[in-house]
């Protein structure tokens, strides 16, 4: 831990040599994610609410897995860059060295520019915890961090998978993005609103309705099944199955050579 | 005359025909442009049933605009630029660029578009063919009319050339700021919502909508994909496809002048 808190520090150092073009990246971030939350609210001057959920609820909704993503693209960054690493040979000198494979893909690189988005995440979250007729509780507060902190699990479990695919491959897989980026994107609105078949491809395939809309549904009252509270910690076991198959990469890399 | 043109066909040939190459890899992107259309529809089903009568377009309208969003996702996104063209204006070679029988803008241009087009090409067909074999209303309906259909495809060819006329402009104003990034996230992202790719135009609060469609982004993939369904039609229809001949016009006779200006400037260093 000491160790990757050591690697942190040096990446902020470095990567604040540069600071017009750092914080140029971080405003880019934020300016994607401002078009998707303009159009959240274009959407909702026309519409009061989408099955039941009024425009504060989906801007709760927006932020908590907006933020979820940003946290895992900023320190997940070397998973979701992997099959570069693979493909200049960074990743054999990475093999050398007498440290936990994973903790050095993780700790090698982490990308703070992509905070961004989590900035506007918090401005949003703070609109939405102010705007929603919520009636805040402990349990309801601690739910909400879970789903913002198991959120980043998920979201760094797809890119593990991201990164052990490229072992076969070597580049990455345009397909995967409908769960990475696709996941952002469609995750601004509350899961349940796309149908049941949506809801329980995400469920059981890839969990983000556990951090994202069974909770949402117990923060807002709106008849969650009673095991809603503890789903962002069941949809960490995702990490299992990422671990399992980036072991089965491992076993089947052979450099690239150079 | 006769001759500079045909240089012009040709990068675009040998340019059109790599993008073909990527085969695989087109083949995984229509693959995500399926899943990302049916989550598009069924989020504005969703919105359909909260309220019907708030809703701007008629449904099998929106399910075809956003079928003929997902099969030409290539060739319309505002965002698709040529990175080597950054690469090249940050690290000096641009120089190279002056010595071909080619302008600069033509080469480019050229370029640019042979990308976009190849790509969607592409990705377009097996999009287009399973979408409009879905049960109405979730499919790529038929066009509203046949003559919908001729606009929509001229509308549509006018609709690259500005977007690529867009991306030019952005070459050439990164030739003044020298890192792209800025620009680039910029254009991108106000790019992607005036040009109705968040959400469509017509769901943009009134007295905007009209500024939309009247900006150059909204003479990109807002018209072609709303004349085929008919959302544009009759004078509307004049109206659009003619102020996107004039902003092509305009772009391109703009980003013609700002180029040589600004080529004037270049010093070459010898070495």
């Amino acid at each position: 831990m000491k160790l990757y808190i050591r690697y942190l520090s040096v990446l902020l150092k470095s990567q604040m040599q540069h600071k017009a073009s750092f914080f140029m990246s971080l405003i880019g971030q934020g300016l994607t994610s401002l078009t998707t939350l303009i159009g959240i609210v274009f959407m909702f001057s026309r519409f009061d609410q989408v099955k039941g959920f009024t425009f504060s609820e989906v801007l709760l909704c927006f932020s908590s897995v907006l933020m979820a993503f940003s946290l895992a693209e900023c320190f997940a960054r070397g998973f979701d860059t992997f099959s570069k690493m693979l493909a200049n040979g960074e990743f054999d000198r990475i093999m050398v060295r007498p440290r936990a494979l994973m903790f050095q893909v993780l700790a090698q690189k982490a990308d703070f520019a992509r905070l961004g988005r989590a900035i506007e995440a918090a401005i949003v979250f703070g609109y939405a915890i102010a705007k929603c007729s919520v009636s805040w509780t402990l349990s309801k507060a601690l739910v909400l961090a879970e789903m913002v902190l198991c959120g980043a699990a998920v979201f760094s479990g797809v890119f593990v998978i991201y990164a052990a695919l490229s072992f076969f491959t070597t580049e990455g897989l345009e397909f995967l993005n409908i769960f990475t980026d696709g996941s952002r994107e469609f995750g601004r609105y509350p899961l349940g609103v796309y149908g049941d078949t949506v809801l329980r491809i995400f469920t059981f395939v890839v969990p983000l309705a556990l951090v994202q809309y069974y909770p949402l549904c117990y923060i807002l009252d709106k008849g969650a099944p009673d095991i809603a509270p503890f789903m962002p910690m069941i949809s960490l076991w995702f990490l299992l199955p990422c671990y399992a198959l980036w072991r089965v990469g491992l076993k089947h890399y052979r450099s690239t050579g150079s | 005359m006769k001759s500079y043109i045909k240089k012009c066909v040709s990068v675009f040939r040998i340019k059109f025909l790599y993008g073909l190459q990527y085969r695989i890899a087109a083949l995984a992107g229509v693959a995500c442009q399926f899943a990302w259309g049916f989550m598009e529809i069924l989020l504005y089903k969703a919105f359909y049933e909260a309220d019907a009568a708030a809703f701007p377009m008629e449904f099998s309208q929106i399910t075809s605009y956003i079928w003929l969003q997902q099969a030409f996702f290539r060739a319309l996104a505002v965002w698709f630029f040529d990175q080597d063209v950054f690469d090249m204006i940050s690290s000096g070679s641009l120089a190279y660029e002056l010595t071909r029988p080619i302008g600069l803008y033509d080469f480019w241009f050229m370029k640019n578009m042979a990308m976009r087009t190849s790509q969607a090409l592409l990705r377009s067909i097996p999009v287009l063919i399973v979408a409009s074999l879905l049960p109405y209303p979730w499919g790529l309906s038929l066009p509203a009319s046949p003559l919908a259909f001729i606009m929509a495809v001229l509308s549509m060819a006018l609709a690259i050339l500005v977007t690529t006329a867009i991306v030019m402009m952005v070459y050439i104003i990164s030739i003044h700021t020298i890192s792209p990034y800025g620009i680039k996230a910029l254009i991108a992202a106000l790019g992607e919502l005036f040009t109705g790719a968040v959400i469509p135009l017509p769901f943009f609060p009134g007295g905007l909508q009209r500024i939309a469609e009247l900006l150059p982004f909204g003479s990109g993939q807002n018209v072609p994909l709303r004349i085929y369904s008919g959302n544009i039609a009759g004078s509307a229809l004049v109206q659009a496809v003619g102020l996107q001949l004039f902003w092509l016009v305009f772009l391109v006779i703009a980003g013609k002048l700002c180029l040589k200006k600004s080529m004037r400037r270049v010093c070459v260093q010898g070495g």
